[in-house]
């Protein structure tokens, strides 16, 4: 096995923190503002699993950082174009389709992801792995049930769920790249290799949107660069608002 | 007959029977229930608001965690609410109606804004607080689901009100940018905390009857006096400023005094003068009609499922 500096498990932490913070304070946004009370709740119960998992991985980051940082030294006080997450986490919650329609590209996703990582041999980020699985497989259910509702639904809610999936697929090829961060803890069998996650995600992907009667976007284009930190204009306003309080009165305990 | 139910539903009453969905009750103790139930379920929904506005500001992931799980179980409570209001026969609907067109309240400490960080955890403290000391005498209620739910809603709520004080005492602890911030909450909470039991005994016009079908079992002052009693102490282990600058303790009475309070503020604010009345309403038909498409498509769903497996 490929030796790995604990450096680069840090960063890839870090990246994986990333993910999980910024789709979680995506759709912690929509509390209050759910379609129905049931709905915003497990709205909250999807957000509240994502912090929980980028606590996880911030604070696996900042132990083999060792330098006195902890997990919200990670979290607030790194700007945007530090930040590593995958584009598809960053973008506005839009409506409820879009919503719907992104947790199940990125549940999906994080399900075949969390299988390989749950095979790491590093023990943190494998015991992470098996816990996020779980709530991952629930956020899958939900996802792809909502999908299959708003599909089969009314012609409004297909058209809109139609319309974020347009919107949404150039962002989902990202995933399935590797750099050489990753390159190198996938050989080194700590990472994932993400290459061997897409032809399992299409499939399944497309099965589901077959049955709720959506066309699946040709690949006619593709947005990357979140692992290089190469953001949309969203990921810093909403970095903003996040940091604000904490950044405002920094090195404080809250 | 009717004369006999209503001896017969005191008398249960009077015994501390509880009172079930399917028994006999007054009309007017029905409304009176459903008034109060449903005003409690609004106040738990609507009071999502002021804190769900500072998730995603929240300075720590630790505390945007435990925001967000409050904030849910508010709403969790919101449901139960609603569900046992529903048991006297009126719809989720209809209360959501009349919530939106104002012929329901919410209480009224929702109308004043969380400006700051350290709002969070003032309303944790003392807004949770006075629901609680309010909720516990209602864990006793003569309506049997409500009694129930309040067991259920005391135990979550204590929870949050140690969270609430947790929040206040590590700002207390911090820097005096901290610490002021903590005061500043206090001092604009602590006074409408106090109002959310209620106008004087002497003005509440729904006490006498809700006391005789013993819906309430306690009279506002009692409960305000016991908040009152609890807070004090409190507020010196924080090491902050009592807001209330005549507060003394009656040595005879074994009870803090205080100073009257403003309850032509209390009036105004409830009648729209708060801060954030037409906020809080029309945030919440914002949500509802942005959803509307969201139910149309779930119910179209259900349907075509039921006839495809008919």
């Amino acid at each position: 096995m490929a030796e790995v500096n604990k450096q680069a498990i840090q960063d890839y932490a870090t990246r994986l923190g990333d993910d999980a913070v910024v789709i979680g304070h995506r759709v912690s946004e929509w509390c209050s503002k759910g379609p129905f009370l049931e709905e915003d709740l497990a709205l909250q119960n999807v957000a509240l699993d994502f912090i929980g998992r980028a606590r996880m991985f911030y604070s696996y980051a900042a132990e083999l950082a060792n330098d006195g940082r902890k997990e919200d030294d990670f979290a607030y006080m790194r700007d945007h174009r530090e930040y590593q997450n995958l584009l598809l986490m960053e973008l506005p919650r839009g409506d409820f389709a879009y919503t719907m329609v992104r947790q199940l590209l990125v549940d999906v996703f994080n399900l075949y992801y969390l299988e390989q990582l749950q095979q790491s041999s590093d023990e943190t980020l494998s015991a992470i792995a098996g816990k996020a699985i779980k709530e991952t497989r629930y956020h899958l259910r939900r996802s792809s049930e909502w999908v299959l509702r708003l599909g089969l639904g009314t012609e409004e809610s297909k058209k809109r769920a139609q319309t974020a999936l347009d919107d949404l697929w150039g962002f989902t090829h990202e995933m399935f790249d590797l750099d050489a961060l990753e390159q190198q803890l996938a050989d080194a069998g700590i990472g994932v290799d993400n290459t061997s996650l897409q032809a399992a995600w299409t499939t399944q992907v497309k099965s589901i949107l077959e049955e709720a009667t959506l066309i699946p976007p040709e690949d006619e284009w593709k947005v990357k660069g979140g692992r290089e930190g190469y953001h949309t204009e969203f990921l810093g306003q909403m970095l903003n608002e996040m940091q604000c309080v904490h950044r405002a009165n920094p090195g404080l305990e809250w | 007959m009717a004369l006999d139910q209503e001896q017969n539903f005191q008398a249960k009453i009077d015994a501390e029977d509880k009172i079930e969905p399917k028994d006999w009750m007054p009309e007017a103790y029905r409304k009176n229930l459903i008034r109060q139930i449903s005003q409690h379920a609004h106040s738990e929904v609507i009071g999502m608001q002021p804190e769900g506005n500072w998730i995603t500001r929240a300075p720590s992931l630790r505390r945007k965690a435990v925001l967000l799980a409050k904030v849910q179980d508010e709403g969790g409570h919101g449901l139960y609410l609603y569900s046992t209001a529903e048991t006297l026969g009126i719809t989720r609907e209809e209360m959501i109606n009349a919530l939106q067109d104002g012929s329901a309240k919410y209480a009224s400490i929702f109308n004043y804004p969380a400006q700051t960080w350290a709002d969070v955890g003032a309303i944790g403290w003392l807004v949770d607080g006075a629901a609680i000391v309010n909720q516990v005498s209602l864990q006793r209620t003569s309506y049997g689901p409500y009694s129930r739910s309040m067991v259920r809603i005391c135990k979550e709520e204590s929870f949050h009100q140690r969270q609430g004080y947790e929040l206040m005492l590590t700002l207390c602890r911090g820097s005096e940018a901290q610490k002021a911030m903590a005061q500043d909450a206090l001092n604009r909470f602590y006074w409408p905390s106090l109002m959310m039991f209620g106008p004087h005994d002497s003005e509440s016009a729904h006490s006498a009857s809700s006391m005789k079908w013993k819906i309430k079992r306690e009279t506002n002052d009692y409960l305000r006096q016991k908040f009152i009693d609890q807070t004090a102490p409190q507020i010196e282990f924080l090491g902050l400023e009592h807001p209330d600058k005549n507060l003394i303790w009656n040595e005879e009475r074994g009870h803090f005094e205080g100073s009257e309070l403003d309850w032509d503020e209390f009036k105004r604010v409830i009648h729209g003068d708060g801060h954030c009345n037409r906020q809080r309403v029309q945030h919440h038909i914002k949500a509802h009609e942005e959803g509307a498409w969201v139910r149309e498509a779930l119910v179209r769903y259900k349907q075509k499922k039921k006839l495809k497996a008919a």
